[in-house]
């Protein structure tokens, strides 16, 4: 088709005209301005949070530390402190670590070195990540069904601690078997061709390799049981004030509360005081909890290895 | 392990086997470790029966009539499900409102956008903002989202309403939706990207026409784990969500509402002074089995998402 108004252009010139067009693609940078956006808000509202929360924290965190630690808990606000939470939560998560990290750890070796492809394996798989998938507070029902009634615990921090510990078992698992896949194959055929069973090969080879990713993985799964609160309600964490007394083994066996537990109670006051109160509480578990992800975070930086 | 082999008998392949210490202790460390993986069946079982024991005990005895009722109020005797669902659904429905459009496009732009840098240094904010504890977004939903937003934005809206307890679950969910999507996008192979820069397609075509279609499935696995999260979280609701000793049957955001979480622990916390009326103890049972098979099928539909991805690359 001949036109004469316009001249004929070869492909180079047309391409070469396109590119030194110089129009701004405004539909790209709008799409990713609001794709950026999108972090960004995420970023903000983490921001707002710490920000509102230590500054409501402020009165009780800036004027007496100490005494908020080491304070039991009080109707009177300016006396109160979360010694029994934070003796609690603590207990707490030693039972879960050693309840739920060495049972995990080892169905993770089960199922990673041991267990063929069969249909049993299968289904003990399936099996976990649904479990993973449970809301929290179901396993507080389980918890108040099995351990607190049927075994007759009564509500006492035990029961509350085994509960936590059934809740993370799932996420345990799963982390410790990413990383044991993460160990190649040829570490453990080293290990057989100079006639390891399969035990010695885990114990020696296997693990040692894969003890940073499952260190990371169960440290972070402490640090969600730390921070769980519905399930402990279940099981009769207690919101009132109680005193602490003797030894651990007392402890074990006594009523006992929580952190979230203590900031769930105090959220419920309207006065300004416990407003001042709560947010300090939840600044104490936010650094716990927040530094734990910290160090887990830089551990796999440091330990990450590529095969 | 040391064989000792005497000087006059050549090694047979007998020597070679496995003593027998050694072998019995390979068995037992492998059942020991079959035990803990088959621990995770006790416990699934556990869940089951203990959810439909006494979930079947309120059913026999509860009165058909008091199921469907104008509102959810255990301690007068009036049981209506319908209440704490529609409760439950309005806030899913506030979080995934807040949650899909944050989430995925935070997964889009960490996935095609950033480079390696720009990823290192965005990526913990996501993973910051979910270790959040629930407990302390409920704070946060109650003493900043509902007044300093919701009630700003609505004059007169109590200070307890769904809609701040909504936006706080959609936070929460948020980076739970944003890294099972990225993951899929992630696992979309970089020929199909290449094939279309190639053919001069610019970076958002790319994104939008070849690697979300690409992920899609991925994608709806991560909002259905956000409905399926949402629907079970507790904590923010029981604080923020207001109506703990019961509600009338209520659809309008902007005003108190219990979910099927809430109503547990209204009842769970108050278990001890209702021990003897009625049947307020079993309920709990029952809710929570409604809950988990809600969930349970959630979590299996978005599974079977998630695998057809991987089937396809």
């Amino acid at each position: 088709m001949a036109n004469d108004a316009r001249p004929m252009l070869t492909a180079t010139e047309a391409v070469e005209r396109r590119l030194r067009s110089g129009t701004t693609d405004w539909r790209s940078w709008v799409l990713e301005a609001a794709l950026l956006l999108s972090l960004l808000v995420a970023l903000g509202v983490l921001v707002v949070l710490l920000v509102d929360i230590a500054a409501t924290a402020l009165p009780v965190v800036g004027d007496r530390p100490l005494e908020f630690l080491t304070s039991p808990m009080s109707a009177r606000p300016e006396r109160a402190g979360i010694l029994q939470g934070l003796v609690g939560s603590l207990l707490l998560t030693v039972i879960v670590a050693v309840v739920a990290i060495p049972i995990g750890v080892g169905a993770a070796i089960y199922l990673e070195e041991y267990a063929r492809d069969t249909r049993m394996s299968r289904f003990i798989r399936t099996n976990i990540r649904n479990l993973a998938g449970v809301p929290a507070i179901v396993y507080g029902l389980l918890g108040l069904a099995v351990f607190v009634t049927v075994l007759g615990m009564g509500r006492i921090l035990l029961a509350g601690g085994l509960t936590l510990a059934v809740l993370v078992l799932p996420i345990v698992v799963i982390t410790a078997s990413e990383a044991l896949r993460a160990v190649p194959g040829s570490i453990r055929e080293a290990a057989f061709g100079v006639g390891a069973t399969r035990w010695e090969t885990i114990r020696s080879h296997v693990l040692p390799y894969a003890a940073p990713g499952i260190f990371t993985g169960t440290i972070l799964s402490l640090a969600r049981a730390f921070g769980e609160t519905a399930p402990l309600l279940m099981v009769g964490a207690i919101a009132g004030t109680f005193s602490l007394s003797g030894g651990v083994p007392d402890q074990l066996t006594s009523r006992y509360t929580s952190l979230p537990t203590v900031i769930f109670h105090w959220a419920g006051y309207p006065q300004d005081e416990f407003r001042a109160l709560t947010a300090g509480a939840i600044v104490v578990l936010l650094a716990v909890i927040l530094l734990v992800n910290a160090a887990a975070i830089y551990l796999r930086n440091r330990y990450d290895r590529k095969w | 392990m040391t064989a000792t082999i005497r000087p006059e008998r050549s090694l047979a392949p007998t020597d070679l086997r496995i003593a027998p210490a050694r072998r019995r202790r390979e068995a037992g460390v492998r059942l020991l470790f079959l035990g803990a993986a088959a621990l995770s069946i006790v416990i699934s079982a556990a869940i089951i029966l203990t959810l439909i024991g006494n979930a079947l005990n309120f059913a026999v005895q509860v009165d058909p009539a008091a199921l469907r009722t104008d509102g959810w109020f255990p301690r007068r005797g009036l049981y209506d499900i319908a209440t704490i669902v529609a409760g439950t659904l309005v806030i899913s429905g506030i979080a995934m409102v807040v949650s899909a459009p944050l989430g995925i496009g935070a997964a889009i732009y960490l996935s095609e956008y950033a480079g390696t840098r720009t990823r290192k240094a965005l990526k913990p904010i996501v993973e910051v903002l979910a270790a959040i504890p629930s407990v302390v977004l409920g704070f946060f939903a109650l003493a900043f989202i509902s007044p300093v937003l919701v009630q700003s934005l609505f004059p007169g809206t109590p200070l307890f309403n769904m809609l701040a307890a909504g936006i706080a679950v959609g936070i929460l969910i948020t980076p739970l939706v944003a890294s099972v999507a990225e993951d899929a996008m992630h696992a979309v192979p970089a020929y199909l990207r290449e094939a279309a820069y190639g053919l001069g397609a610019r970076r958002r075509t790319t994104s939008l026409r070849v690697v979300v279609p690409a992920a899609v499935s991925g994608i709806v696995a991560a909002m259905i784990l956000g409905v399926s999260r949402a629907i079970g979280e507790t904590m923010i609701v029981a604080m923020a969500a207001g109506a703990t000793g019961g509600s009338l049957f209520n659809l309008n955001p902007l005003d108190q509402g219990q979910t099927m979480t809430a109503a547990m622990t209204a009842l769970a916390i108050g278990s001890d002074q209702v021990r003897g009326a009625a049947l307020t103890f079993e309920s709990l049972y029952f809710v929570g089995m409604l809950l988990f098979a809600f969930t349970f099928v959630l979590n299996l539909i978005s599974d079977a998402f998630v695998r057809r991805v991987r089937s396809n690359y």
